[in-house]
């Protein structure tokens, strides 16, 4: 076993049972993350991130596969105290004030940071004396990031981390993440947003529909998903002639034939050039969901 | 690593909570000085041998520090339906030891109230021995376990809506039956409370007779009750852990 992977997931799957039978939210997650990396898992809604977090951390069993952090199992890591979650849901213990709630939960962890620091390092020192329940949907966002950091950790998780924060704070949260990152802790965040795992992690993990359709280097992520699409006017051509140099993935709704491509003048050209008889063409970025459903078609699915 | 600074906490959360704190000391202090100051003279309350004083600040205590301890437990409802216990259960606090909190701060803020009752009656001259008030208040604590296991049970069973109405009806009648507003006598309604343990935490006056508090059958009732409810209170924390 390396230590130095801090996660392993291996062949992951999991399906929840639903009044119209069971779905599969997780259909083989394979993902490795190495001490000190920040890897966003980036994904729309419902494409199983969460799902895979909760395996990760051993709140819920996988139905196959194995996990391990920290060369060990997720709950042995989370019962160390090595591992700070920031979970989607889940609201703060009331009636006590922000310092106070994050004194409690730095007393049960072995080498806790010093609650002042963690105040200072989220930048909440203004609102340490307020109660929980009084705190704005972002301050209580920060609260929580603030409980992920005290006990130290190893190991950071963060599901869907900004969700409630508008652009100021979420500019500082992310500042904060990579100021602390930078003492060598792992860090993990799940995301549907492009724009935060493109300025944030060293690797993005693309998940769509319970599958992992990429992984790379963040810089390599626009050529990823930074396809563009191209729609025309074209009868009666089979779909695969569309198939042109430069084009990646083709598909048709009645007369109008759907074409994307990361290289979309070479697409173009070839295009018009084997078919001069298309028309009406229109150039359109591809959006984050439209180029996860062509990398999960090219995946082979 | 250590509890006590997250036991500190919670006792604190129970006190600065308005409703458990009216339920738990305001109220039954302010009945009891309503109930007992006018008869504080009554030697021996309805027959039954006992100074009115000492009768009701008894009673009132067992209501108060039932509510206590039932009341701690029950609000694992709340932090299980807002997700607190599921970012608990990744910090290194075990769930056995997360239980063990609310017991603790349960029975802590049960010896507030204990405290304050004690003070209430010995100002409206209740007179005990040393001894006596120690064996009083040995019952007490011991009488309050099997509430302890129910507050568990209700925190796992109930959502978050029923917690105070069960709660509220549930020591109401429990109260009545316990004898808490004035002694029972004999008859039907007598047997179906001696099967309660409320009842016997009442009884824990009867130390000023002499002899010992609590029958044999007194004893029974509390640790049948108490081993019932903490395996119900296992069985309802094992259902609620394993549900992923």
């Amino acid at each position: 076993m390396d230590k130095a992977h801090v996660v392993e997931l291996d062949g992951l799957e999991k399906s929840f049972a639903t009044p119209k039978g069971p779905v599969a939210a997780v259909r083989g997650i394979d993902l490795t993350v190495r001490a000190g990396e920040i890897v966003a898992m980036l994904g729309p809604n419902g494409a199983g991130k969460s799902t895979t977090i909760d395996m990760l951390l051993g709140l819920t069993r996988p139905d196959k596969g194995a996990v391990r952090v920290l060369g060990g199992d997720p709950t042995e890591a989370t019962s160390a105290g090595s591992v700070g979650v920031m979970l989607q849901m889940g609201s703060l213990l009331r009636d006590v004030s922000v310092r106070e709630l994050l004194t409690m939960m730095a007393s049960l962890y072995p080498a806790p940071l010093a609650v002042d620091e963690v105040l200072q390092l989220v930048g909440i020192e203004a609102i340490a004396e307020r109660r929980t329940q009084k705190l704005s949907g972002g301050e209580a966002q920060r609260a929580r990031f603030a409980l992920a950091l005290v006990s130290n950790p190893e190991l950071l998780v963060l599901d869907e981390p900004t969700v409630a924060m508008d652009v100021e704070s979420r500019h500082a949260f992310w500042a904060t993440m990579r100021e602390f990152a930078a003492r060598g802790t792992t860090v993990l965040f799940a995301t549907h947003q492009l724009e935060d795992a493109d300025s944030n992690a060293d690797r993005a993990v693309l998940i769509a529909e319970g599958r992992i359709v990429a992984d790379g280097p963040t810089n390599e992520l626009k050529t990823m998903v930074g396809r563009r699409t191209i729609r025309a006017t074209l009868a009666d051509v089979p779909l695969a002639e569309l198939m042109l140099p430069g084009v990646e993935c083709a598909d048709r709704h009645g007369d109008t034939v759907i074409l994307s491509s990361s290289d979309t003048d070479r697409a173009l050209r070839s295009l018009l050039a084997t078919f001069p008889q298309a028309h009406g063409i229109e150039l359109t970025d591809a959006g984050l969901e439209q180029a996860f459903l062509a990398l999960t078609r090219r995946n082979g699915r | 690593m250590t509890t006590s600074t997250f036991v500190r906490y919670e006792l604190i959360r129970n006190l600065r909570n308005r409703r458990f704190f009216v339920f738990t000391i305001g109220f039954p202090l302010a009945l009891y000085v309503l109930i007992a100051a006018p008869n504080r003279h009554e030697e021996s309350l309805a027959g039954s041998g006992i100074p009115a004083p000492l009768y009701f600040m008894v009673g009132l205590a067992a209501l108060g520090t039932m509510n206590a301890v039932v009341g701690g437990g029950a609000r694992i409802a709340f932090e299980r339906v807002s997700g607190w216990t599921r970012q608990l259960r990744l910090t290194p606090l075990r769930p056995r030891a997360y239980l063990g909190t609310k017991v603790a701060a349960g029975y802590l803020s049960a010896s507030l109230t204990i405290i304050a009752l004690y003070a209430a009656g010995i100002l409206l001259g209740v007179h005990l021995s040393a001894g006596r008030w120690l064996e009083m208040t040995g019952l007490l604590l011991i009488g309050l376990l099997p509430f302890a296991a129910l507050g568990i049970v209700l925190g796992h069973l109930l959502g978050v809506e029923a917690v105070g109405p069960t709660i509220g009806g549930l020591s109401g009648l429990l109260g009545f039956l316990g004898g808490v507003w004035f002694p029972l006598g004999q008859g039907a309604m007598r047997d179906v409370a001696e099967a309660l343990p409320s009842f016997w935490l009442v009884q824990a006056s009867h130390v000023s007779l002499g002899g010992q508090g609590w029958s044999a059958t007194g004893w029974l009732v509390v640790a049948a009750w108490t081993v019932v409810l903490s395996v119900l209170a296992a069985y309802s924390y094992r259902r609620d852990t394993a549900r992923a």
